[in-house]
């Protein structure tokens, strides 16, 4: 006994926690299992909840054995990141705050915290001490990467999200032979109207368009940059032989741009998209009638 | 997360997201306060504007948004920078007059878009635009001041 425990006192305590993490990985594993952060993602088998636990607890073994238990930029968090990265994200998609996140990953720590006290039964109080410390450190610095990895992921979703704007929010819509149309939803950025700009003029040579119709209905705020990006646009529309027409100008809208006294006298305006349509069937010599006789011509 | 709810914040202006923000900020606020459709475009255009000037030309910012008590409910919004500054500003406030490649219709049409609007600024020191709006219906109280 003796014998034991001078050979446990050589071992730093993160080599010690090391060792005890390797050999425990089964019962931590199983354990882990039942934990919130385990349980409500492998809702499907539990085994796979046990083998996540167990490569969670190998990875932080192997942190702790390479002494690194403060760092989370050991080569042995790689592997927690790549398996709680998926956990942690479903949960965040679940709707789980970081907090709740946060609490969920801190509960992994208490019964890991019982089986290493079980372990050191008969050590001395200064080293369960000193053991423990070591792996409340360690099951902080995984608390870190955990977070670190899924508001990682919440900015990868929202840069792809703003990528998926970009592309979605300017369809070019063919309404009638030479006449398209591009509804604009939402804020109109440099980085949008440019995408605007370019879409609508490669479709005006593909559709051979005479006229193009820029509908702002969807755009909340109409600004100086804004509608210095319409005419620009319209005006490039212009050179390629396009007329442009802008529609959807809503009341307010239209006071506001008065107020802020900038001049759409060069542009083409309609209140909407109904009326942009009309004028510019009108200009193509099309003519919109009824297919029902009117009452009068039957007399 | 200040856009939740109330009316007071103070927002950072240092990317067009945040300028999105203000946007979006100044619009609540405004309806919150009972605005008419109309004035809260005017307002949240004259902010864009003043906002977007903050981020261009001031190298970013913020904005505070505060109610104004009177006998009808106000919005005082200010934008403050730490910027260049604006050396000639009976030159900056004339339309069409731009020292980016804007249309210059910022600074001048921001004024005409709300009440109250006045400008603080030396070369060198930075720049702070604060403009005030009130209810429609209330007259102008330039005389409380």
């Amino acid at each position: 006994m003796p014998e034991r425990e001078a050979a446990g006192n050589q071992q730093t305590p993160e080599h010690a926690v090391g060792d005890f993490l390797l050999r425990r990985r089964e019962q931590i594993a199983q354990r882990w299992a039942d934990a919130a952060l385990f349980r409500t993602v492998f809702t499907v088998s539990r085994d796979e909840a046990v083998e996540a636990g167990r490569a969670v607890a190998e990875a932080l073994a192997a942190a702790a054995a390479a002494g690194r238990v403060e760092d989370p930029e050991a080569n042995a968090f790689a592997v927690v990141r790549e398996q709680l990265s998926r956990t942690a994200a479903s949960r965040s998609r679940a709707g789980s705050t970081i907090a709740q996140i946060s609490a969920e990953v801190d509960a992994l720590r208490p019964p890991v915290t019982d089986l290493l006290r079980a372990d050191l039964a008969d050590a001395s109080a200064e080293r369960v001490l000193e053991c423990t410390t070591a792996l409340t450190v360690l099951m902080g610095t995984l608390r870190l990467v955990v977070l670190e990895t899924v508001m990682s992921a919440g900015q990868e979703l929202i840069d792809r999200q703003r990528l998926q704007l970009l592309e979605v929010a300017t369809p070019v819509i063919k309404l009638w032979e030479g006449i398209v149309a591009v509804p604009l939803i939402g804020t109109l950025d440099s980085a949008r109207s440019q995408v605007v700009m370019e879409t609508l003029l490669d479709s005006v040579v593909e559709q051979h368009a005479r006229f193009a119709i820029l509908d702002i209905t969807g755009v909340p705020t109409v600004d100086s940059l804004v509608a210095q990006h319409l005419m620009k646009t319209v005006a490039a529309a212009r050179l390629m032989g396009a007329e442009c027409i802008v529609s959807g100008i809503r009341p307010a809208i239209a006071q506001t741009i008065v107020h802020l006294g900038i001049d759409l006298g060069s542009v083409l305006t309609r209140a909407s998209l109904a009326d942009a349509l009309a004028y510019a069937l009108q200009q193509q010599g099309a003519d919109i009638v009824s297919a029902v006789p009117s009452p009068a011509s039957h007399r | 997360m200040q856009t939740a709810g109330g009316v007071s914040a103070c927002l950072p202006i240092h990317s067009d997201m945040d300028l999105v923000w203000v946007r979006q900020h100044v619009r609540q606020a405004a309806a919150q306060l009972g605005f008419g459709l109309v004035e809260q475009t005017k307002l949240v255009t004259a902010a864009s504007e003043l906002a977007r000037n903050t981020l261009v030309h001031g190298g970013g910012g913020q904005m505070e948004c505060a109610p104004l008590e009177g006998r009808s409910p106000g919005l005082r919004l200010t934008f403050s920078d730490d910027g260049p500054g604006i050396a000639d500003l009976d030159q900056a406030l004339r339309d069409g007059y731009t020292s980016g490649d804007g249309l210059g219709m910022g600074l001048g049409g921001a004024r005409r878009l709300v009440h109250d609007f006045s400008v603080d600024s030396r070369p060198g020191a930075g720049t702070t635009v604060t403009v005030a709006v009130w209810k429609s219906g209330a007259p102008r109280p330039r005389e409380e001041r």
